[in-house]
C-alpha cells in the first residue's frame, strides 16, 4: 500500500515535472501579481520634489549619482574618480590635480560606497565621502555644490573597499583594504609569501569638523586577511569600530575555493578611543609613506595636489586591546550596527544564518578574556560569548542589513534574491519580498544612523535581465523602492540606475536643499587667470603657452576671434562665465580637442589646455544651450605655421572687412 | 488519474497566460516569480535548467518546485550542484519522499536539498580526495577521489555538466544531512 503512494507521488512528481519541462519551452508565461496602490506612492506630481535626495555610488563608473525617492528620477551625476568629458572634470587644468595619486594620474575608479557626514549620529547633510576600490583612495563631496573637494589617496592598500564607513560625529572616516599587500622595503616578495609578508591596513581619516578636510590621523597594521565592509559604534558602542574580514585562510590563488574553507572568518571591533590614547601617549610609530592628498579650492576653482611622505602606524599585535576578533560565519560582507549601537549584524555571504552580536557581551567577553585563542597575535574572541542570537536560515547568501526605526532589520540575501525583514531583538524573521535580480547592498533612508528615517528601502541589484526593455549585452542596472512604512513590505517601484550601484544613502531633501549653491559670485573668483568682465579679457604669449583669458555671457565668447597662435604652442582656454543667474552654465569646445570639452558654472573659471596640430582656422563654441542665440556663440582661432609674422591680436565685434558680414 | 490532468491543466494555464500587465483604475498587475521566469533560449542553460531538461532528475526537479527552490538555483550563483538521479531518489526508504513532499514538510525537504548545493563551483580538477564542503544548508560533505572516481559521502558521481551559474554533479544516492540519518 505505502509503495503504491509513494509510486503515485512520484509519478505525480514525474507529471509535474514533464508539466515544467513543457512549460519551459515556451512562451514561458509568469503569473502575475497585483501591485495594488504602489503607483501612487512613488507619484511625485510634475514641479513637486521628492521626499530624499539618493546618495548612489555608480560603481565601474567612477561617479556618485543623485536620485530623487521616491520617484527614482536621476537628478545628476558627480564625477569624482573617473573623468568626465561631459563637463571637463578631470580634463580641465583645474581638475587634472584632482586625480593624481603616487601612481601620476589616475583617469578612472571604482566607487562602491557612500557615508553621509553624521552629527551625533544623526545625518548633518554636509558630506557624502566615497571610496576608490581600485588606486585607493577616499573622496569628499560638498553637498552645498555637490562637487568633489577632496581625495586623499592610502598607502599601505592594496584596494580599498572598507571604506568610507564614519564614526558618529564625523570624527573618522575608515578605509580598509581589500587586498593585503606587502609593504614599506620588502615588496619584491614571492607572492607565496603571504603569511609572512602581507599585510592589511586600516586607516583612520580624521576630518576636521569645521571644513571637512581629511587626514590620516593614524593606521592600524592588521594581519593579512581581506577587510570588506564596516560600521562603527555608535550610542554606547561610540568609541569602537566593526569591520567584517574574509580570506582568513590567507589564500593568495583561487579565492573562490581557497578562501572560503574555514566555516567562520572574523569581525574586527576596533577600540579607536584606546588607539587614541596610544597616540597621546606617543606609542605611535611615523613611517614613510607616499601618497597624494588633492584638495579643492572654491575661490581659485582650483585643485591642488600635494604628494605626502610619512603616516603614523599603531601595532595591535603589540599594543594588544586596541583589536580583537569575534569569529562570524563564512566570509562575512555586511557588518551592520544597529540604531542603538548595541547589535552588530554580521552578513556572511555564503552562510544561511545571520550571527547578531551584542555590544555589551563582547565587551564582557574582553573583561572577562573569555578568548578561544589568537589569531596572528590577536585575541579572538568565543563566538558564543559575543552573540546576543541567530537568525536561522532567513535565506541565501545575507550580504548587507540596515535598520528601520522600529527596530526592525532588513537584510539582501544575494543567491536567494530577496529582502528578508526582521526583528533585532526576537530575531524574528516578519517578512520577505523578492528582489529582482540578486540584490547587493540595499539603503534605508537613515539606515545606518543613529535615528533611521525608514519609509523605504530600496535594493540596488546586481542583475538585470527581463526587467527592462532590452539594449543588447550590456544592460542598466536595476534597482527596486519597497514601502516599509507598513508591516508588510510593498514594492513600489521598479527603476533603472546609471553605473552599478553598489551602496547608497538616502537623506531627506529639507536637510540639503536649503544650502544648495546656486552660483558662484564672481567677487569672490580668485583664479589667477579669471577675466571677471570683458573688458579683461586678452590674450597673452608667454613663450610657447598662449593664454586665452575668456569670457562667456549670452551669447558671445570675449575674445571671438583669434589670431597669432602659431604651430608648437600649447593654448590655454581660460573661460570665465560671467552669469550670475543660477542654471546657466556656458560650455565651451574647440575643434580637434583631444581631451574634452568644458562646462562652466555661473562666475566660475575653468581652463581647457589645446594644441593645434596643423595650420588652419579652428571654430569654438558655447555647448550648453543657454539663450535664444546660443547657437551664435562662437569663434575663430587661426593657427598659422611655426615661423609666421601673424601678430598676436584678438577682438570681439570688430569688423575688418567691411565687404562681409554685419559691416555691409 | 483526474488529479494528474488537473495539474496539468494548471500548468497548461499558466503557460498559456501573457506577461501582459492589466491596468485598472488603482490596480496594476505585474508579472511574478524570480530569474528562472527570464525567457533567454541564447544563454548556456543554468544549473536549474539543466536538471529540468535531464529525463533522468524529474522527481529531484518536482522537489526542487516543491521546496520554491527553482528561483534560488536560477540566480547568478555560484553553484555546485549534486543532482541524484530519479533512481537515487528510488533507493529512499518506503514513505521518505511522501512526507518530505507535504507542505507542512517543506523547511525539512528545502534542508535536504540545500545538503545538495554548494556555493561556488568546485570543478573536477579542483576536487581532492577527503575535501569537506559546507553546504548551503549548513552541513558538511566529504568528498572522495581516487583513480579519476568522485564521490561525496561515498554517493558515486555519475557525471558532471557545466551550467552558465554552475556545476551539476549527477550522483547515484540522495545526500541526507546529519539530523536525517
Amino acid at each position: 500500500m505505502k509503495n503504491k503512494i509513494i509510486s503515485r507521488v512520484l509519478t505525480a512528481l514525474v507529471v509535474i515535472a514533464s508539466a515544467i519541462v513543457w512549460q519551459s519551452c515556451k512562451p514561458k508565461a509568469p503569473a502575475t501579481v497585483s501591485m495594488g496602490d504602489a503607483a501612487s506612492k512613488a507619484f511625485v506630481p510634475p514641479g513637486k520634489y521628492d521626499e530624499f535626495y539618493n546618495v548612489v555610488s555608480g560603481g565601474f563608473n567612477g561617479q556618485m549619482s543623485i536620485y530623487g525617492l521616491p520617484s527614482g528620477r536621476l537628478f545628476r551625476i558627480i564625477p569624482v574618480f573617473s573623468q568626465f568629458p561631459e563637463n571637463g572634470y578631470g580634463y580641465s587644468e583645474e581638475t587634472i590635480p584632482m586625480l593624481n595619486t603616487s601612481h601620476g594620474f589616475v583617469p578612472w575608479d571604482d566607487l562602491h560606497h557612500i557615508a553621509l557626514s553624521t552629527t551625533s549620529g544623526q545625518h548633518d547633510g554636509r558630506w557624502a565621502f566615497a571610496n576608490a576600490n581600485n588606486t585607493p583612495r577616499v573622496a569628499r563631496v560638498d553637498m552645498k555644490t555637490f562637487k568633489t573637494v577632496e581625495i586623499l589617496e592610502l598607502p599601505h592598500s592594496g584596494g580599498n573597499h572598507s571604506s568610507p564607513f564614519i564614526t558618529e560625529n564625523t570624527e573618522y572616516v575608515v578605509a580598509g583594504t581589500r587586498f593585503s599587500v606587502p609593504v614599506g622595503d620588502k615588496t619584491d616578495v614571492p607572492i607565496s609569501s603571504f603569511k609572512e609578508n602581507f599585510k592589511g591596513y586600516i586607516s583612520f581619516i580624521s576630518v576636521d569638523p569645521a571644513d571637512g578636510k581629511m587626514k590620516i590621523a593614524f593606521q592600524l597594521k592588521t594581519p593579512g586577511v581581506s577587510f570588506d565592509l564596516a560600521r562603527a559604534g555608535k550610542g554606547k558602542s561610540h568609541g569602537w569600530f566593526f569591520f567584517s574580514t574574509y580570506n582568513t585562510e590567507q589564500a593568495y590563488t583561487l579565492l573562490e575555493v581557497n578562501a572560503s574553507q574555514k566555516d567562520k572568518d572574523f569581525i574586527m571591533a576596533v577600540n579607536w578611543k584606546k588607539a587614541e590614547e596610544y597616540i597621546k601617549a606617543g606609542k605611535g610609530q611615523t613611517v614613510k609613506a607616499k601618497y597624494a592628498h588633492n584638495e579643492w579650492d572654491e575661490s581659485t576653482h582650483t585643485g591642488v595636489s600635494n604628494i605626502m611622505d610619512e603616516v603614523l602606524q599603531l601595532d595591535p599585535a603589540e599594543l594588544k586591546d586596541i583589536i580583537y576578533f569575534i569569529p562570524c560565519p563564512k566570509s562575512p560582507h555586511g557588518c551592520d550596527t544597529d540604531p542603538t549601537g548595541e547589535y552588530i549584524v554580521g552578513s556572511g555571504k555564503l552562510a544561511a544564518l545571520i550571527p547578531v552580536f551584542s555590544f555589551t557581551k563582547i565587551q564582557q567577553a574582553i573583561a572577562n578574556k573569555d578568548f578561544e585563542g589568537e589569531f596572528a597575535g590577536i585575541p579572538v574572541i568565543k563566538y558564543e560569548a559575543a552573540l546576543h542570537g541567530e537568525v536561522k536560515k532567513p535565506g541565501l547568501g545575507p550580504l548587507h542589513t540596515e535598520f528601520d526605526e522600529k527596530g526592525n532589520a532588513y537584510t539582501s540575501f544575494f543567491v536567494s534574491s530577496e529582502i528578508v525583514k526582521w526583528n533585532v531583538q526576537s530575531l524574528e524573521v516578519l517578512d520577505r519580498v523578492p528582489t529582482y535580480y540578486s540584490i547587493g547592498h540595499l539603503s534605508v533612508p537613515g539606515g545606518p544612523t543613529a535615528k533611521p528615517h525608514g519609509k523605504y528601502v530600496v535594493a540596488y541589484n546586481k542583475i538585470t535581465k527581463d526587467r527592462y526593455l532590452p539594449t543588447g549585452p550590456e544592460l542598466t542596472q536595476s534597482a527596486q523602492l519597497y514601502d516599509i512604512s507598513g508591516d508588510k513590505m510593498q514594492l513600489v517601484l521598479d527603476f533603472p540606475t546609471t553605473g552599478e550601484p553598489h551602496y547608497a544613502e538616502s537623506i531627506p531633501a529639507e536637510m540639503v536643499m536649503p544650502n544648495s549653491q546656486k552660483i558662484y559670485k564672481l567677487e569672490e573668483n580668485k583664479h589667477p587667470y579669471a577675466a571677471l568682465g570683458e573688458g579683461q579679457a586678452k590674450v597673452e604669449r608667454k613663450g610657447k603657452e598662449v593664454h586665452v583669458y575668456m569670457t562667456a555671457i549670452r551669447s558671445h565668447l570675449t575674445p571671438d576671434n583669434i589670431e597669432g597662435v602659431k604651430l608648437g604652442d600649447d593654448v590655454y582656454f581660460h573661460v570665465t562665465n560671467l552669469e550670475q543667474d543660477w542654471d546657466v552654465p556656458h560650455g565651451f569646445a574647440i575643434k580637434g580637442a583631444n581631451n574634452a570639452e568644458l562646462l562652466v558654472m555661473p562666475g566660475e573659471t575653468a581652463t581647457l589646455k589645446w594644441k593645434p596640430l596643423t595650420t588652419g582656422i579652428f571654430p569654438f563654441y558655447c555647448t550648453d544651450f543657454c539663450s535664444a542665440l546660443h547657437q551664435e556663440m562662437q569663434g575663430y582661432i587661426r593657427v598659422s605655421p611655426a615661423g609666421s609674422n601673424v601678430p598676436l591680436k584678438f577682438s570681439t565685434g570688430k569688423i575688418e572687412d567691411q565687404s562681409s558680414g554685419a559691416g555691409q | 488519474m483526474k488529479k494528474y490532468i488537473l495539474i496539468l491543466a494548471v500548468f497548461a494555464m499558466a503557460c498559456g497566460q501573457q506577461t501582459a500587465t492589466t491596468e485598472t483604475a488603482a490596480v496594476t498587475e505585474v508579472p511574478a516569480g524570480g530569474q528562472s521566469n527570464v525567457k533567454d533560449d541564447d544563454s548556456q542553460q543554468d544549473v536549474v535548467k539543466i536538471a529540468v531538461n535531464s529525463p533522468d532528475h524529474t522527481t529531484l526537479v518536482a522537489a526542487l518546485k516543491a521546496a520554491e527552490y527553482v528561483d534560488a538555483l536560477s540566480n547568478a550563483g555560484p553553484f555546485t550542484v549534486f543532482a541524484p538521479t530519479n533512481a537515487a531518489f528510488d533507493k529512499l526508504p518506503a514513505g521518505t519522499l511522501e512526507t518530505l513532499t507535504k507542505p507542512e514538510n517543506k523547511e525539512q525537504l528545502r534542508t535536504i536539498l540545500e545538503y545538495h548545493v554548494y556555493v561556488g563551483v568546485l570543478t573536477e580538477t579542483m576536487i581532492q580526495d577527503g575535501m569537506k564542503l559546507n553546504q548551503v544548508s549548513l552541513d558538511n560533505v566529504t568528498l572522495g577521489k581516487k583513480d579519476g572516481k568522485i564521490t561525496v559521502n561515498g554517493a558515486n558521481v555519475l557525471g558532471s555538466a557545466r551550467g552558465s551559474n554552475g556545476i551539476v554533479y549527477i550522483i547515484d544516492t540522495v545526500l541526507l544531512p546529519p539530523d536525517n540519518k
